[in-house]
């Protein structure tokens, strides 16, 4: 070390002038600051537009027709006027069923098993590497997959294919949303079950399972949220269909597919149509997404 | 077993011990939830053996060769998906662009107390709600929206710029701009719920440090908060790329279904997904086949982006955390 | 800047020449908690000033308020003035950022950057646009904080690798990088060990040469081992709150030795903490 920068600073210490620490604007940090806060402002701005946009369009083109005929009648063919999607609806509700089915208690328990049985364990990670893996994964890959599967041993689309496809995609995120639920569960809880003589399956359905319980059905209704508004798999499941749904072995329709469909129709009706029914698919989404949001909100 | 098992010391004990059926129940219980695990890593192995199977035909058939034809001519048995992976992976590029850039803006907003807690919750839900809206909506919204609102510009950007590659087409409505306009919106929820997660494992302490350093806020943003994330950012921008390479249905109603590789912004493309999602319904057996060869390319592709995705996520997380 | 030892060079309108800082606080809420009443106190210059007393009785609250890292919780208000070389650190003109530039601070859990060692310690130089050498800043610094020889063959690695002591005293090369007038520290050791405690309270003595010096500490030992002067603080429990007050301050020797307040005298021989 120096002496004499030693010197300086056991000088300066006493003899500092009082610096200047007014604020102002026109200091170059303080404008760079101003200048950045405005721009994200402006950003955030603008990526909420879209949002909006799509709600108007909704309700100004989707509102405009919307009557019971919707809900009661088949699609029109091309030129024709009227008509209705009731047997879209029909269609996701039934293919999004299915999916919950299957997809609830194999998600749940897998969480179970990541969360509670075997949480640290070599396997359970593997298992969540996986499963993130596969949130990330296009659906249409999915859809393929059932097709392999299933489309082409049964020889036909139809709403199981439909619904086991919706399945596989909700998998991941109930499985992962599950584990997390079970794994906010105070160590303490399971402890005191355990230490009553419970054996683990009974800590797990008498314990844990009811205090996650809130925390699963926010994953189950996200689950079921993204699923109904899929039609990638659907694409290469259960296909669509004019008609009303008469058993799971046929075609079936689906609100998107209708979407899609219609969209590329050079009818106005079928325009119409479509916008009709993106309003009561959003409908139907953003309710499971409200109900996902209150039970996350009561979450312990 | 049963010789371990404690006998009751006392008539009366209330406590006894489990029963057969409850060590039974208590076994299956387990072997069930084991099963339910599995079941997923079965699920991405039965997806990569039925997409790879399905494949094969096509594989024999073509080749490598499929991977560097930009022809797909059904008529004439000729397939080649050069031009698919060129529009996916362009389209993909400009994409995360755009998201990337307002993603990570949106993220240093809501974490970053720019907002009281109400209002950066309104903001927040903005960008969830974006989320939740199902691609075919946005494909239709991008078919009647975006293309007549961008149209304008479009045709004016040809006309003074049309020297630049980008704007060198007239703008014909579906086509490249759309589509990636509408597929930044589609990614732009999950960059920023990353990056957010990223900013909010960033301990408090650290921003204590710099602001006791005498930064200003936005001097402990770039200077401290971002390197600190830097990880979790990148996972999110990868993450957002496998979504954007995946995305299907937005984009095979508003990208234009055409065969050619182009930098222009105006002209119609086609991506892998929506080649698959526009062509398969009406396919015959030649062209099914390859269309799974496509899938595979897809699947490849999309995994290897969401493994790094991954990967780099938990890392990240381990490292802020320690 | 001119070097001079005998004239401080303050402005006509400081307080007192001896102190770098002298602030008389009426009032500090956080919301409508009132968290502290009636603490004047000061930092003299070229001194260790120790703040002690027993929890909750706003000792961090108030080193916190000399230099402005309060702003950061919302609800905070201030009523009062801290005085800073002869400016009222609160007036309304003044910017809170500038403050901290001369009022340097370290705290009670090492933080320091997810960066290298050498970038954690440049990090203040390259704020304020330092123009001199800045290796040679570097490694002044890291001398002054003890560490340069433990990390001198490391500068590159994170600093986060290092043990929590090495932090710390990291985190001190950072702070006095930039050679602040002043240098708080929260309760710097109550994270460390007993031997890490000892290096970086022998740090403390050294650093009072070049800095004046505030400490915040729950340890009445570390007070009487590093302090020239002592204030102690109490809390008040009497209208149903928790407002911590000043009691007395002095000469460490004498708050310890002969307080003037009974309170004093039973804390600083144990009857309550």
């Amino acid at each position: 070390m120096s002496i004499t920068a030693d010197d300086i600073s056991r000088a300066a210490i006493g003899a500092r002038t009082a610096p200047s620490m007014r604020r102002s604007f026109t200091e170059s940090r303080n404008l760079r600051s101003f200048l950045l806060t405005a721009f994200v402002w402006i950003l955030a701005i603008i990526a909420a537009i879209p949002l909006f946009s799509v709600l108007y369009m909704l309700i100004s083109q989707g509102g405009a027709r919307l009557s019971l005929d919707l809900f009661t009648e088949l699609p029109p063919a091309g030129f024709m006027q009227g008509g209705g999607f009731g047997n879209a609806i029909i269609g996701t509700l039934v293919m999004v069923g299915i999916g919950a089915l299957i997809a609830i208690p194999v998600g749940v328990m897998g969480g179970v098993y990541l969360g509670a049985i075997a949480p640290d364990s070599k396997l359970s990670a593997g298992i969540r590497f996986v499963a993130k893996v596969l949130t990330g994964f296009p659906s249409i890959l999915v859809g393929i997959f059932i097709f392999g599967l299933l489309v082409q041993a049964m020889g036909t689309f139809s709403a199981l294919a439909g619904g086991v496809a919706l399945a596989m995609g909700m998998l991941s995120t109930v499985m992962l949303t599950s584990e997390q639920a079970i794994r906010m569960v105070p160590q303490r809880m399971k402890d005191a079950a355990t230490g009553i003589g419970c054996t683990s399956t009974q800590t797990v359905w008498k314990v844990v399972l009811p205090t996650a319980l809130p925390g699963i059905l926010t994953g189950v209704m996200l689950g079921i949220a993204s699923a109904a508004g899929e039609s990638a798999p659907l694409l290469f499941t259960a296909l669509f269909s004019s008609f009303w749904l008469e058993s799971l072995v046929e075609p079936t329709a689906s609100l998107s597919i209708l979407i899609y469909n219609f969209s590329g129709m050079p009818f106005p009706n079928q325009i119409q149509l479509a916008w009709s029914a993106s309003l009561v698919l959003v409908l139907i989404v953003l309710v499971f997404n409200i109900l996902s949001r209150l039970f996350g909100s009561r979450k312990v | 077993m049963a010789e371990l098992k404690l006998s009751s010391l006392s008539e009366k004990s209330i406590s006894r011990n489990p029963s057969g059926a409850e060590y039974a129940s208590d076994r299956g219980f387990r072997g069930l939830a084991l099963a339910c695990g599995l079941a997923m890593m079965l699920l991405l192995l039965a997806i990569l053996i039925i997409i790879g199977r399905e494949a094969a035909p096509a594989i024999s058939k073509y080749g490598l060769g499929f991977l560097t034809n930009a022809v797909w001519a059904p008529g004439r048995g000729e397939f080649g998906i050069l031009a698919e992976i060129w529009g996916t992976l362009y389209s993909s590029i400009l994409a995360l662009i755009i998201a990337g850039f307002f993603g990570v803006s949106i993220a240093i907003f809501l974490t970053q107390d720019f907002l009281p807690p109400a209002l950066a919750q309104v903001f927040r839900t903005i960008v969830e709600m974006l989320a939740a809206i199902p691609s075919v909506v946005y494909g239709l919204w991008g078919i009647f929206v975006v293309i007549p609102a961008i149209r304008p510009l479009a045709n004016w950007l040809h006309e003074h710029f049309s020297f630049i590659p980008l704007f060198g087409t007239s703008f014909g409505g579906p086509g490249m701009a759309p589509a990636v306009i509408v597929l930044a919106i589609m990614v732009l929820p999950t960059v920023a719920a990353i990056s957010q997660d990223a900013f909010r494992l960033i301990p408090y302490k650290v921003k204590e440090a710099a602001y006791g350093m005498g930064t200003t806020r936005w001097e402990a943003i770039l200077k401290v908060m971002v390197p600190t994330a830097a990880n979790g950012i990148f996972a999110s921008l990868v993450l957002g790329f496998g979504r954007a390479l995946g995305e299907t249905m937005a984009l095979a109603m508003i990208i234009g279904n055409a065969n050619q590789i182009s930098l222009s912004l105006f002209s119609p493309a086609n991506t892998l997904a929506s080649l698959l999602a526009s062509t398969f319904p009406e396919a015959g057996q030649l062209e099914r086949e390859a269309l799974m060869f496509a899938a595979l390319a897809l699947l490849f592709i999309t995994f290897i982006v969401n493994v790094a995705g991954t990967i780099i996520m938990s890392f990240a997380a381990k490292q802020q955390t320690t | 800047m001119s070097v001079n030892l005998s004239t401080p060079a303050t402005t006509a309108a400081a307080v007192n020449p001896q102190y770098a800082i002298s602030a008389s606080i009426d009032k500090i809420f956080y919301g409508d908690f009132l968290a502290v009443r009636d603490a004047v106190i000061g930092v003299e210059k070229g001194k260790i000033t120790g703040f002690i007393g027993p929890s909750g009785c706003g000792k961090s609250t108030v080193l916190r308020s000399l230099n402005r890292m309060n702003d950061l919780i919302p609800i905070f208000r201030l009523e009062g003035r801290v005085d800073f070389m002869g400016q009222d650190i609160y007036a309304k003109d003044i910017d809170p950022v500038s403050v901290r530039r001369h009022i340097g601070m370290v705290f009670q859990q090492p933080n320091p950057f997810s960066m290298s060692i050498f970038e954690n310690v440049a990090f203040g130089l390259r704020l304020n646009r330092f123009k001199g050498n800045m290796h040679e800043q570097v490694e002044r610094s890291l001398r002054r904080a003890g560490l340069w020889n433990e990390v001198k063959d490391k500068l590159k690695q994170n600093g986060l690798a290092l043990s929590g002591g090495q932090q710390q005293r990291l985190c001190i090369a950072r702070a006095i990088a930039i050679e602040p007038t002043v240098l708080l520290m929260d309760e710097p050791c109550s994270a460390l060990d007993p031997i890490a405690t000892r290096i970086v309270e022998e740090l403390m003595l050294e650093l009072k040469n070049d800095y004046s010096v505030a400490i915040v500490t729950h340890n009445m030992q570390q007070a009487q081992r590093v302090a020239d002067i002592t204030a102690f603080f109490s809390v008040d429990v009497s209208k149903g709150g928790r407002t911590g007050y000043l009691v007395e301050k002095g000469p460490t020797a004498e708050v310890f030795g002969n307080p003037r307040e009974q309170l004093t005298r039973e804390y600083v021989s144990g009857q309550f903490s």
